[in-house]
């Protein structure tokens, strides 16, 4: 007897596939964040420790990455900093979305003159460079993490504001909106139960493809020397530490530079993937 | 043209306001008494007298507003103050380094834009060839590389690797060569990208179908019609991409040198020079606005229907 497979039309395998992409790369960008979280706590030698006898030492069985200008061990401190690098873009991420969402409902559902002053204010934050803006006010904050998040931040949350905006004012003309007014549901039970829930996926979706761009700007912010104090480890700030000795010791600034970019690369892909998939529903 | 230009560079007003009174309020608010920096950063002693006489002659004793007014009008006939640490006026220095990152930036635009539309197009007809799929993965990479491990890159392989160019960089065009590179790198990945993805769009439109069935040559179809179609947003993300570049040559000109506005404005956040960042800060911003300004109407140029509403 032959069993028949269901079957699947073109469209419905296509999805599948994307989906098994989403959770690939999800399981991958997990696995990177639980071992960034759990390092500190497995290195292979004390990532402040320096050592005189052991500076610039080439890549070798005991020490895989080398050792940097202070005869630090660059994997030590490689996966010390993992934590800061990683934790900080995630939680900058996760700020924006919160703050920009916020904003951007309340702007989109009441519109007015909050919002045409809002929208002005972050047209004027859109159009000025927005690295150049955080180096300044970075630069007179004065270094530490927390101060690189917020001169990144000053400008990050607008472009979440916007896009929640534009669904809010979407959403706030549908149907069914208009029909809970009439049942006499108040302003902030319909925004916490209907407009917030029917925005929350594109919004999600947007979030994950700008945490390889805030991670980006971050490193660029601590490698100009704004970031986290030295001796602390840090992505950026090793490149940074280190680049003065390009040519004596590549690897201590070589091997931070890529842990950035393959981080970046991972996150990019795991947002490409949930893009793709979100794209897909839609049509 | 010239009604919806006017009605574009009116518009712009209000914005260059706002850009003055943040650029102002960011350094309103910084901690630390500028009249003391100055006076440190000239070395010296420094009385409470001096201290206080200073003050008065820099004008910080009046309230914000009037040293805000005081502060734009002087800007705008082109007075940015002396620099803290040599006096120098702040004008000056901010010109002559504009025409390092102006030189560098077209150079590396143009660049990009060369390299870049070509390869866009390439990929988008030959989809899913080995070629297109080379790219993808280079263009992937390069859109998530850091802009200094890109220099540093560069820096280690033809500067001290292959002896090739010089470390630091000289206003030449050989010293302009790596700065350029590492700058247009992230830029071509991104450009290629945009060019592929909307060629493809354009080449599944009716009208192309359209015009297959009548017998137009292929080439006629792509460079007539479907590159102008697309035109209007690949300006769209190199105008947006020069918000990037400006950010990123800050990055790029610290590593090779160049003395650019980026470097000026890195050297005097670290001297605490802070009317040099100011004006650093506002020249950047200022221009990225035009830019802004100059994508809007070359829309109008590409389209016309654009200026009807």
């Amino acid at each position: 007897m032959k069993t028949e497979k269901p079957k699947l039309s073109r469209s419905q395998i296509k999805q599948l596939k994307l989906k098994r992409k989403v959770i690939i790369w999800g399981v991958v960008v997990t696995m990177i964040l639980v071992l960034s979280f759990f390092a500190p706590y497995f290195l292979p030698y004390d990532p402040l420790e320096t050592n005189a006898a052991m500076m610039r030492k080439a890549p070798s069985l005991q020490h895989l990455f080398g050792t940097d200008n202070m005869g630090r061990d660059v994997l030590s401190r490689l996966l010390a900093g993992a934590r800061t690098s990683i934790f900080a873009t995630i939680m900058l991420v996760i700020i924006s979305f919160f703050v920009g969402t916020v904003v951007g409902v309340i702007c989109g559902y009441y519109g007015g003159a909050l919002d045409d002053l809002v929208m002005r204010f972050t047209d004027i934050l859109l159009s000025v460079p927005q690295l150049v803006l955080a180096i300044a006010v970075a630069g007179m904050l004065g270094g530490s993490l927390v101060n690189t998040m917020i001169a990144i931040g000053i400008t990050s949350w607008t472009s979440y504001a916007r896009l929640a905006r534009s669904h809010a004012m979407r959403i706030r003309q549908l149907p069914f909106i208009n029909a809970c007014r009439l049942t006499g549901c108040s302003d902030a039970h319909i925004i916490i139960t209907h407009v917030v829930p029917n925005l929350i996926g594109p919004m999600l979706v947007n979030a994950t493809l700008e945490i390889g761009t805030t991670m980006l700007s971050i490193a660029g912010l601590s490698f100009l020397g704004l970031g986290v104090a030295p001796p602390t480890p840090e992505w950026g700030a090793m490149v940074s530490e280190s680049r003065n000795y390009l040519q004596l010791a590549p690897w201590a600034v070589f091997a931070p530079a890529s842990a950035i970019l393959l981080t970046v690369m991972l996150f990019n892909y795991f947002g490409e993937s949930v893009c793709d998939l979100a794209s897909s529903k839609e049509a | 043209m010239l009604k919806y230009s006017l009605r574009r560079i009116i518009k712009l007003i209000p914005v260059l306001v706002a850009i003055t009174l943040m650029v102002f309020t960011l350094m309103y608010l910084t901690p630390g008494d500028p009249a003391l920096q100055k006076l440190t950063s000239q070395g010296g002693a420094v009385t409470p007298e001096l201290l206080a006489m200073e003050r008065h002659e820099m004008g910080l004793d009046r309230p914000f507003f009037v040293r805000y007014v005081d502060w734009v009008v002087n800007v705008a006939q082109g007075d940015f103050g002396n620099s803290f640490k040599d006096d120098q006026p702040v004008a000056v220095k901010l010109l002559k380094a504009l025409g390092y990152t102006g030189a560098l930036a077209a150079a590396s635009t143009l660049f990009s834009v060369l390299i870049a539309i070509p390869i866009g197009v390439y990929t988008a007809i030959k989809k899913d060839s080995i070629f297109d799929n080379i790219v993808r993965v280079l263009t992937f990479t390069g859109n998530a590389m850091p802009n200094f491990l890109i220099a540093l890159l560069l820096m280690f392989l033809f500067c001290i690797k292959v002896k090739f160019f010089p470390v630091i960089a000289t206003a030449s065009l050989k010293g302009m060569f790596l700065p350029t590179l590492a700058l247009s790198i992230p830029m071509i990945s991104r450009f290629a990208r945009q060019t592929r993805a909307d060629v493809m769009c354009q080449l599944s439109e009716e009208y192309v179908i359209g015009m297959h069935a009548r017998g137009v040559k292929e080439r006629i179809i792509l460079f007539r019609n479907v590159l102008h179609n697309s035109l209007g947003s690949i300006i769209t993300i190199v105008s947006l991409q020069i918000r990037v570049l400006i950010g990123g040559s800050v990055v790029t000109e610290m590593i090779f040198r160049w003395p650019g506005i980026g470097s000026l404005m890195m050297n005097s956040i670290t001297a605490r020079d802070y009317p040099v960042v100011q004006g650093a800060v506002l020249i950047l911003s200022t221009l990225q606005v035009l830019i802004n300004l100059l994508t809007d109407l070359s829309y109008y140029v590409i389209d016309k229907r654009i200026s009807m509403e």
